[in-house]
């Protein structure tokens, strides 16, 4: 029987799992699938340094050029497997093959989620998940361009960030009543809008997408609201879906995720995932979470690694994420969702630096720390302790952050 | 270019060539070199690239900023020789280097 790992996905994950896999000593054959040409890369610059071209492919890259041949791993760069077969234990790929598996890993993360409105199909509308996307949006960037972006979540806002920066046109359109309504407090909403207006982008609320105009290109976008938006490009970021379709037709448990146990685990023994197309139990929050970040990538990819070369290294963690827009560096820990106040330290309202604390029956449960980095750093560790906290003592910035948590 | 030895916590040592202008975090990534994850990338922003400079080196390295210190400040292994090694980009002057790294980044 093959005691091959097979890895379905070439990103963040599969990276680190193949690095991991090497590292826990696991010596037979791996071979990694990927769809897209690349080996696997960063995404988060993607928006942010990449976009703006202060960085290069070079830069983004996870690994080097011999790391997988000096690793001993088979790479299919540019290969879609198009089934799980469970029952003779191999999977096919699109190009008519098919390679035998001792056990699996699923990393096939997620993918843009698509406006399907009139005129989605005309030249100059885009999405941004991947390098050849960046490349398409990257054409437009001239001074004076006209682009609108769909969507005021982090994708939005960070290319709205680096297009202002070149001297763009920029008119944001979100469909709630403020940006990040989704991930954060008005607050830090009411924040990002008025930062974003400093610098020239214009932000607009409440507006829902009713259709792309133009003949073969776009030139404006229509709302809902009977407005018309002129643009020569537009940047759809509305969030994306995990790709779990294929472990769905291979009969695993997928429940808004390929559902995995604290070790990666799939309902198939034989099957690991690890990523943004998983579901976990965290033990932090006590329910299921399917995360969209580098960390959780990262240290699925670590733990699905253990497991299968015959180690337990539980994956049990709090989410932490960033976001880089202007000089404004955002790094948020854990997850506010069910928060029952908002704590505030610093002024939000002026000047460019402020936390807010969430709390939920007074447990910490997230922070979002805008060039805040010791309240940012001290929240890791009181989240993951589940610390309960003063809210007096949070707001008052004569203590530090090392004597709150005491 | 500068050659750089990487310090498991276990004592296994690592030396790979640095190119000028790369930061140590980041050739130890794409070498896969155990005990350094760098999340964020190289964006100071997580404090996963820890590193443990012995005090011949640390002279020779650029100053800590403000970012730097502040992450550091909260790092649970944090010693006073230590350093995020997103930050330390490579150069000539630091041919030889040997950093260590903490038991976790975590």
């Amino acid at each position: 029987m093959a005691d091959d790992i097979l890895i379905i996905g070439a990103g963040q994950a599969a990276a680190q799992a193949v690095q991991s896999l090497r590292a826990e000593g696991f010596e037979g054959p791996i071979r990694l699938f990927g769809d897209e040409p690349y080996a696997p890369y960063q995404r988060p610059p993607l928006s942010k340094k990449f976009l703006s071209g202060e960085i290069g492919y070079d830069r983004v890259e996870l690994k080097g050029e011999d790391f997988y041949a000096q690793a001993n791993v088979e790479t299919h760069w540019g290969t879609r497997v198009t089934e799980i077969d469970r029952r003779n234990k191999r999977i096919l790929t699109g190009d008519g093959r098919e390679y035998a598996y001792g056990k699996l890993i699923i990393a096939t993360g997620s993918r843009v989620r698509e406006l399907n409105v009139p005129g989605f199909e005309l030249e100059g509308v885009h999405y941004l998940r991947n390098i050849d996307d960046v490349k398409s949006i990257q054409a437009h960037f001239r001074e004076g361009a006209k682009m609108v972006v769909v969507g005021g979540g982090y994708i939005g806002l960070e290319v709205a960030a680096v297009a202002a920066k070149r001297g763009l046109d920029v008119t944001v359109l979100e469909t709630a009543d403020r940006v990040m309504a989704r991930v954060v407090d008005p607050i830090v909403s009411h924040f990002y809008e008025r930062v974003h207006r400093e610098e020239g982008v214009k932000i607009e609320t409440g507006v829902t997408v009713a259709g792309f105009e133009g003949k073969d290109k776009i030139t404006a976008v229509s709302s809902g609201e009977g407005k018309s938006y002129p643009c020569d490009f537009v940047v759809v970021g509305i969030g994306i879906i995990p790709n779990t379709e294929l472990a769905a037709e291979a009969g695993l448990k997928v429940e808004n995720g390929i559902v995995v146990d604290e070790l990666c685990r799939t309902s198939d023994p034989d099957i690991c995932a690890a990523g943004d197309c998983t579901s976990h139990p965290n033990a932090v929050y006590g329910h299921r979470l399917r995360l969209e970040s580098v960390h959780n990538a990262i240290e699925q990819g670590k733990t699905a690694a253990a497991t299968l070369a015959g180690k337990e290294k539980p994956y049990d963690q709090v989410p932490w994420f960033w976001s880089d827009q202007y000089d404004l560096k955002l790094q948020i820990v854990g997850l506010s969702q069910g928060y029952t106040q908002a704590v505030v330290r610093g002024d939000p309202a002026s000047g460019r630096s402020f936390a807010v604390f969430y709390l939920k029956d007074g447990v910490l449960v997230a922070v979002d720390a805008v060039n805040r980095a010791p309240e940012f750093m001290m929240s890791k560790i009181l989240t993951q302790k589940k610390a309960v906290l003063d809210p007096a003592r949070i707001a008052d910035e004569s203590i530090n952050m090392k004597e709150i948590a005491g | 270019m500068a050659k750089v030895t990487y310090i498991e916590n276990n004592g296994t040592e690592h030396t790979i060539d640095v190119p000028n202008g790369t930061t140590l975090m980041e050739a130890a990534v794409k070498q896969g070199i155990p005990g350094i994850d760098g999340d964020c990338g190289g964006a100071c922003a997580c404090a996963t690239c820890m590193v443990y400079v012995p005090e011949e080196w640390a002279a020779k390295l650029p100053e800590v900023e403000t970012m730097e210190e502040t992450m550091l400040d909260f790092c649970e292994r944090r010693e006073d020789n230590s350093r995020l090694s997103c930050q330390l980009v490579a150069s000539d002057a630091l041919d030889g280097i040997k950093v260590q790294m903490p038991e976790s980044q975590h």
